[in-house]
């Protein structure tokens, strides 16, 4: 396993900005969708993730155009990361037409084939599989792109995990688990459903590559996430990504969280939100600071006049795309 | 012609796919040295090697899923799942990925996966290989399902299911390995959704799968030396199905059997018996009979396995109960 610590080795601080413009960007996004979901606009359920957005960002802006990546069921972040429009993914939870899965998949399903995204999938650990195999079709036809799967703690503890990483290193395919461990499998602390903390320790078992980082700061994410995708892209196989994270909120829009200790989520939110902390690293002024804020609110306000004004599939639609 | 196996017939398809296309890769448990364990793809690692012909780790979950992934990249994996009681441990990634993940996508995604797998009774292997559970995926929309019971058929719709753009399951039954056939000269493919009227006759239609189309040959030709001239067709293809040549042959003779080797409770049979009581309803002179396994796990006891699958015997009394006769053609 090989800790990356925060190295200086060169973001410029254009770079970060972009990335900080991109997190708030996905903060804001999301919560709207909170608030549009509580105001009885968006149909389904939702998952937000809030607090993680430093994972979304940092990884997906390690990866080149052509790699692929499948998402999970909380899966704005990714995807707006991955370069999906804020009104592509926000007409897509209002079940439009012009949403980014057509109105066929909804938050739980977002797809973008042209942007890489094989899509986020609503069975825990269920797209690890497939982007095993991504990679294997990379390495078939010698093309330098890497796939990797995003998933969370809870989802190393089902097969598609060991069965993919166990088949992944075994055929030395350029793919990368990023594991994104915010502690919780929805409602079920790390404690109560594995027996490590360090999940590092799943790569050894299949003799995989490994890297751990925090989660909070999105240098070290870039940094690792690049350090692991170039070692897949270079064919030196498959690595596992573990990102320790925290989830600012419930597991769905809406969930009391009964199960969380008092007063926890109010330190975490004090400490370690991820914006705040790039925020402090750029040393942002409040003027740039509420420059920023409102150029995105305004772009995430103008996602939900677009997704509102998009069109309405026909019921008889729901019959399309059965097969190919 | 040169005569072929239903086992040589599927190594026929797989090489000849494999030979033009670099798309085409094998994937399944022991499939390369040993050949599968029913030795159908014997001896293609010598001509393709183990990148194309690989042997995976006993993973029914990655075998199925990896190919999803290889498929959605435009490729045309063809994965076995060595017995398809161990569909079972693949049924998540076949239901929810495969099936889906074009639906889910809008669209955007096509699946281009074949799915090989066996089974069936008749040797007491026991409960555990040899159910048969393809009526479970012609529910799932998304899939394509196909039962060829002849060397040519499965020739031709295996040739079908590499290049079909959607998930395909290709159900292979363990006693038609053997089955010997003229074949024609050329690879011929055959279209999904097309039922294959096996036998005319005037009085009687059974439609049968697998290896109940051999078994309702038998009964026909019995039921004929008593006067009862029977047709047999084979949907071959289960989902899409040709509902019109079914419909058009009992609204000819009036009564229809339905049988395959899978329990007859919510068996494929169901469906069918469904499609033909509402499609020709007034055409019917008798209750449409099913003959199935009956409702029981597969005992090993050779004894008790013969008591829950059906035969021609069971094919024969199902036929004769539509024409109202007793088993002694009374």
């Amino acid at each position: 396993m090989a800790k990356v610590e925060a190295k200086k080795k060169g973001l410029s601080d254009e770079r970060l900005r972009d990335f900080l413009r991109e997190m708030l960007l996905i903060r804001r996004f999301e919560e709207k969708v909170e608030e549009r979901f509580k105001a009885g606009e968006l149909p389904g359920f939702l998952h937000v993730a809030i607090g993680q957005e430093a994972v979304a960002v940092g990884v997906c802006a390690a990866l080149e155009e052509d790699d692929v990546i499948a998402s999970t069921h909380r899966a704005h972040g990714h995807t707006l990361a991955r370069g999906t429009s804020p009104n592509a993914v926000m007409a897509e939870l209002y079940g439009k037409l012009e949403g980014c899965s057509h109105g066929y998949g909804g938050s739980m399903h977002l797809y973008d084939v042209e942007r890489g995204n094989l899509g986020a999938n609503a069975v825990v650990g269920g797209g690890l599989p497939a982007i095993t195999g991504a990679a294997l079709a990379f390495k078939f036809r010698k093309e330098p792109r890497v796939a990797l799967a995003f998933f969370g703690d809870g989802a190393t503890n089902i097969g598609t995990f060991h069965e993919s990483m166990n088949l992944a290193q075994l055929w030395n395919v350029p793919a990368v688990f990023c594991l994104e461990n915010n502690w919780w499998a929805e409602s079920t602390p790390n404690s109560q459903h594995s027996p490590i903390t360090d999940f590092t320790q799943r790569a050894v078992a299949y003799g995989m590559h490994s890297i751990k980082v925090g989660g909070q700061e999105v240098e070290p994410v870039y940094d690792a996430a690049s350090e692991a995708i170039d070692h897949a892209r270079r064919g030196d196989g498959p690595v596992l990504l573990v990102v320790d994270t925290y989830r600012l909120v419930g597991h769905y829009v809406g969930d009391p969280q009964v199960y969380r200790p008092k007063g926890e989520l109010q330190k975490l939110r004090e400490t370690q939100d991820p914006i705040t902390k790039l925020r402090g690293r750029l040393g942002l002024s409040d003027e740039e600071w509420e420059q920023l804020d409102g150029e995105v609110t305004r772009e995430v306000e103008e996602s939900v006049e677009f997704a509102k004004n998009g069109t309405d599939p026909a019921p008889e639609d729901a019959l399309k795309n059965v097969y190919a | 012609m040169p005569e072929l196996t239903y086992r040589e017939a599927v190594r026929d398809t797989l090489a000849t796919a494999m030979r033009q296309d670099s798309d085409v890769f094998l994937m399944g448990e022991d499939i390369a040295e040993m050949g599968g364990s029913m030795g159908v793809t014997h001896g293609l690692v010598d001509e393709f090697g183990p990148e194309r012909v690989r042997n995976t780790p006993i993973s029914e979950i990655a075998i199925v899923g990896a190919g999803i992934g290889a498929a959605m990249q435009g490729m045309r994996p063809v994965v076995e799942i060595m017995y398809e009681d161990f569909l079972t441990l693949s049924t998540e990634q076949i239901v929810n990925q495969a099936a889906k993940h074009r639906y889910m996508s809008g669209g955007q995604l096509k699946v281009p996966l074949t799915i090989r797998t066996q089974g069936g009774a008749g040797w007491s292997p026991g409960a555990q290989h040899a159910q048969q559970l393809e009526a479970w995926f012609v529910h799932i929309p998304g899939l394509k399902v196909i039962f060829p019971s002849t060397p040519t058929d499965v020739r031709g719709m295996l040739w079908s299911a590499i290049y079909d753009d959607n998930p395909v399951i290709v159900f292979e039954h363990r006693l038609l390995y053997p089955v010997k056939e003229d074949v024609p000269e050329k690879l011929e493919p055959i279209l999904f959704g097309e039922a294959r009227v096996v036998r005319e006759g005037e009085d009687v239609t059974v439609i049968a799968t697998g290896p109940m189309v051999h078994r309702s040959l038998e009964a026909a030709e019995e039921a004929g030396r008593n006067g009862v001239s029977v047709e047999v067709i084979d949907p071959r293809s289960l989902q899409p199905l040709d509902e019109e040549t079914l419909v058009t042959s009992v609204k000819k003779t009036n009564r229809c059997v339905v049988t395959h080797e899978a329990v007859t409770r919510m068996g494929f049979g169901a469906e069918v018996a469904s499609v033909i009581q509402y499609q020709a309803f007034d055409w019917l002179d008798a209750p449409i009979e099913r003959v199935g396994a009956k409702f029981a796990p597969l005992a090993f006891a050779p004894v008790m396995e013969q008591f829950l699958i059906p035969d021609s015997e069971d094919v024969l009394e199902g036929i004769y109960r539509t024409v109202g006769r007793k088993r002694n053609g009374d």
